[in-house]
């Protein structure tokens, strides 16, 4: 049977696994856990989903354990993940009780994995408290933050660093969300699997099946955005840059499509408020997917002539990651990770407003060519920097980093 | 590796990590350039090359590209930006010059040390693994057929960190010729002119090759 290194060689080439397996040699039989809390949705889980089963490929004996919670705990860690990107969300004792008693709960079910493992990777702010209830842990703990935590909201993350202080590391998509703590913050972007049902190339009728299965036009333009409805997106202001566009573009076709995670209470609301803005145009599509729909998701993507992500903020944008590896030109907010990943003229364009985002729809649409060029450059520029593999070697490079504790290089024998 | 008659060639994997100093104005930027560490500051003259960002960058160094698009200074960018970082003989000597730099500018134009930039400046080190890349020449000949397939980490680790690493200030290259005797001192001289900091590691990897090629072969590049 083709082991999963082996399909990925396929694509990224083997010098790019022959790099993991040397850098997973002095980890070998170590024992690594990832907590978080979803097992599907978001891109957390996507990333767990692929990053487990490879590391325990590469002989490491790598675990994936989720908490869990009730309402309350969710409402809390909603607050958190708004506040952690700037919202002065006021969170109320009772929901930190509800967050404290949820971890202390977890704790309990988790602590001999948790206690026994050589490293530990928390992810976002829902399971952080465990390590306050993990007081025989042996091994080094790392909570990575997957949100913008550039601004956060001072008295919510004043909370937050009290616990995170007790990490051995941590980890930020990008230097400027990490905030000053003790011990070393290590960047590493996220990643996407180009395996995955979201990204694996598809066959032409599946590809085309998506146009029957939500009344598009395929004869006529589509821009699309894929996100959670979260107003961070800013769903609302796409479908005013796709009015302003329209009048010029009049065949001009809009989808926008997400589903809520199982730990975001807030998605209904959002939902209501982008329907309202639709009102009755028959241009406009609001799909609410189900978590699992990664092909449609993939297929909607395909049939794109530009993805748009116009978040007003942004943890790193795997949309954005996910769009460009299927060759498609990235119109985004400027913020965040989306600045990383789309650079003006060469991969997309970067908007501030929706009169922006409307400018540069209209523009690429003239410019065919233009499109094309930029796709195959943002693809390429995403097989070289943004999939699992690399995320995968800088994983191992900070295991080994903090194994060795040493301060430049490291030469492993 | 060098003082062998054989080279080994290593591979390694560069992983960034917040320093947690920032800057959001010139002034800023020159005062924590004072005290910051060197790690920090040869990340940003050359650990670009190995982090995931666009190849085709406007500006080699962060600092240059800082200046230029957050304080919107074009002066100070072009002159940060044509800062060779090969002709220090050390970090410290670079963190000076970059400091010479920005004091000249701070003297000539008061408001551009209060100007607050539209981005912060985030000061970052790295931390590099090396592990064996499992490939080894026997004698220098080889060296036009063995760096096409190299992977650019090695090249990295070979041509830009040994000169860091290395007393002489060399690439292992060099250092390995030239403990072989006096036999390739031309190429070791052909080595040096190679200029890498204008260069993104896969090209420095193709006018290596095309230099090996020449000398040893004497076909075309």
């Amino acid at each position: 049977m083709t082991s999963l290194l082996e399909t990925y060689a396929a694509i990224t080439g083997n010098d790019v696994i022959d790099h993991l397996r040397q850098l997973a040699k002095p980890l070998a039989n170590m024992k690594v856990v990832h907590v978080n809390s979803t097992r599907v949705g978001g891109g957390v889980a996507e990333i767990l989903e692929k990053l487990v089963p490879l590391t325990n490929e590469l002989g490491i004996d790598a675990k994936w354990e989720i908490i869990s919670g009730e309402a309350d705990f969710y409402e809390c860690t909603k607050s958190m993940h708004n506040a952690l990107q700037g919202n002065r969300e006021n969170i109320s004792p009772e929901l930190l009780q509800s967050y404290e008693q949820t971890n202390i709960a977890n704790a309990e079910k988790l602590r001999p994995v948790l206690e026994d493992a050589d490293f530990v990777f928390i992810h976002d702010p829902q399971p952080a408290a465990l390590i306050n209830h993990c007081p025989n842990r042996h091994g080094k703990w790392i909570w990575r933050c997957h949100i913008d935590a550039s601004h956060p909201y001072r008295p919510v993350w004043k909370y937050l660093q009290n616990i995170v202080s007790h990490y051995d590391a941590s980890i930020f998509s990008l230097p400027a969300f990490a905030q000053p703590l003790q011990h070393p913050q290590y960047i590493i972007p996220p990643s996407i699997d180009p395996l995955s049902d979201k990204n694996i190339d598809l066959p032409p009728e599946e590809a085309s099946q998506v146009y029957r299965d939500f009344a598009l036009d395929p004869d006529r333009h589509l821009i699309v955005q894929v996100s959670r409805y979260d107003r961070f997106k800013d769903p609302v202001g796409v479908i005013r840059a796709y009015r302003l566009a329209k009048r010029f573009v009049p065949d001009l076709q809009l989808v926008l499509a997400g589903g809520s995670a199982t730990d975001d209470p807030e998605g209904e609301i959002v939902v209501r408020e982008v329907r309202e803005a639709a009102g009755s145009d028959p241009d406009i599509h609001v799909l609410l997917l189900p978590p699992d729909a990664h092909r449609t998701i993939n297929a909607l993507q395909r049939a794109a002539d530009i993805v748009l992500q116009k978040s007003t903020k942004e943890g790193f944008g795997l949309t954005v990651t996910e769009a460009m590896w299927k060759s498609k030109p990235v119109i985004g907010g400027d913020t965040g990770g989306i600045r990383l990943q789309v650079v003006n003229y060469h991969t997309g364009f970067l908007v501030h407003t929706p009169e922006g985002a409307a400018l540069r729809i209209r523009y690429l649409l003239h410019q065919q060519q233009m499109r094309a060029q930029i796709g195959e450059r943002a693809k390429n520029y995403v097989r070289e920097n943004f999939l699992l593999t690399r995320h995968l070697r800088e994983h191992l490079t900070l295991l080994v980093g903090l194994h060795y504790e040493s301060r430049y290089r490291i030469k492993l024998s | 590796m060098a003082g062998n008659t054989h080279f080994l060639f290593n591979d390694c994997a560069l992983i960034s990590i917040a320093t947690g100093q920032k800057a959001m104005t010139l002034t800023e930027l020159r005062n924590n350039l004072i005290h910051i560490s060197l790690d920090s500051i040869y990340h940003h003259f050359w650990g670009g090359l190995l982090v995931p960002r666009f190849e085709e960058r406007e500006f080699n160094n962060d600092f240059a590209g800082w200046v230029r698009h957050s304080l919107r200074d074009p002066v100070l960018a072009e002159r940060l930006a044509a800062i060779d970082p090969t002709a220090s003989s050390n970090l410290e000597e670079l963190r000076q010059e970059l400091l010479d730099l920005i004091e000249e500018r701070l003297d000539e134009n008061e408001t551009v040390g209060w100007t607050r930039g539209n981005r912060q400046f985030e000061f970052l080190r790295s931390q590099l693994v090396v592990f064996d890349a499992n490939r080894r020449l026997e004698k220098p000949e080889d060296l036009a057929e063995q760096i096409p397939l190299l992977s650019t980490s090695s090249i990295f680790y070979h041509f830009i960190d040994a000169r860091r690493r290395l007393d002489q200030g060399c690439d292992d290259f060099s250092h390995w010729l030239a403990d072989l005797g006096d036999e390739h001192l031309g190429l070791c001289k052909q080595l040096a002119a190679i200029d890498p900091y204008f260069s993104s590691l896969s090209q420095i990897r193709t006018e290596l090759t095309a230099l090996f090629k020449t000398y040893f072969t004497g076909g075309s590049p």
